[in-house]
């Protein structure tokens, strides 16, 4: 196993655990990504500052982490280009048409018990990783 | 104006919650899915934080009437499987795989002051567009 990290995982993930709620709680909405980012340009005009403040939320929660802990997380270097950019095409294609990604499906509506997104989580997740498999392990386009 | 701090305010919370958990290292996210490879359990780790306080919360959430600072609760409505929700699905894993980006990384890498968010918002944004395009009824 590769740099297993099971504690940062677990705090991370308990924080977007209760950031997901308090989303829920107070102004009733769900805290899916996917969606947040396209109702910017295809929800109601009243239905658009919260949505950039959740992301600019983001950006800033990445930043104050980075500024506890400098060096905690680098970015990439030098990734094939083409596999970011059709790989990018095909996570908005995919979640706008599947309504949910990671954030949506996979946390907050499996917490809703949805069977819509059991069923979806299990499916991003499994075509996730044969798609490893073929660029990794057939193709080897990637260490 | 105190559900745009709220807005804020969680998207804080998760921004933070997903650099902890190293989700914005796109090459962490691809070890995760490589089950026959460097396999790294994390993102399995970092669903279940998130759902066992999620769960536990919205059980207890969903049984009020409203939420506290707006009228209703918006949940998706749909509740049956559809061959659109399974091929969505699939093709989002297939960028997911590629990239080692979903939508949430994708933004709080910003933060990183990553040039690889900023293609992989762009072409998030593309992908919306087209699918409004080609699947969305006149």
């Amino acid at each position: 196993m590769e740099n297993f990290t099971p504690f940062s995982a677990l705090a991370g993930g308990a924080l977007i655990g209760i950031s997901s709620a308090m989303l829920l709680f107070f102004n009733g909405r769900i805290a899916g990504i996917s969606g947040i980012m396209n109702g910017v340009f295809y929800a109601p005009k009243n239905d658009k500052v919260w949505r950039l403040l959740f992301l600019a939320g983001l950006v800033i929660g990445g930043l104050f982490l980075g500024a506890f802990a400098p060096g905690f997380n680098t970015p990439r270097q030098g990734y094939p280009i083409v596999l970011l950019g059709i790989g990018g095409f095909l996570v908005g294609f995919g979640t706008r048409m599947a309504n949910g990604c990671v954030s949506g499906h996979g946390v907050c509506g499996i917490a809703r018990l949805s069977i819509r997104s059991i069923a979806a989580t299990l499916t991003f997740i499994a075509s996730g990783m044969l798609t490893v498999y073929v660029i990794r392990h057939l193709l080897e386009l990637t260490a | 104006m105190k559900t745009h701090l709220i807005a804020l305010l969680s998207g804080i919370l998760f921004g933070a919650g997903l650099a902890l958990a190293h989700m914005i290292d796109p090459n962490k996210v691809l070890n995760f899915l490589d089950v026959t490879g460097h396999w790294d359990p994390s993102l399995l780790f970092v669903m279940i934080g998130a759902l066992s306080v999620a769960m536990i919360a919205f059980r207890f959430i969903l049984k009020r009437p409203a939420p506290l600072l707006s009228t209703s609760f918006h949940l998706p409505q749909k509740t049956s499987i559809d061959p659109k929700l399974i091929a969505g699905a699939a093709i989002f894993g297939i960028g997911w795989g590629m990239s080692g980006y979903c939508p949430g990384p994708s933004v709080t890498g910003l933060s990183l002051f990553s040039s690889e968010s900023v293609i992989m918002i762009l072409t998030i944004y593309l992908g919306f567009f087209a699918c409004h395009r080609l699947l969305d009824r006149p």
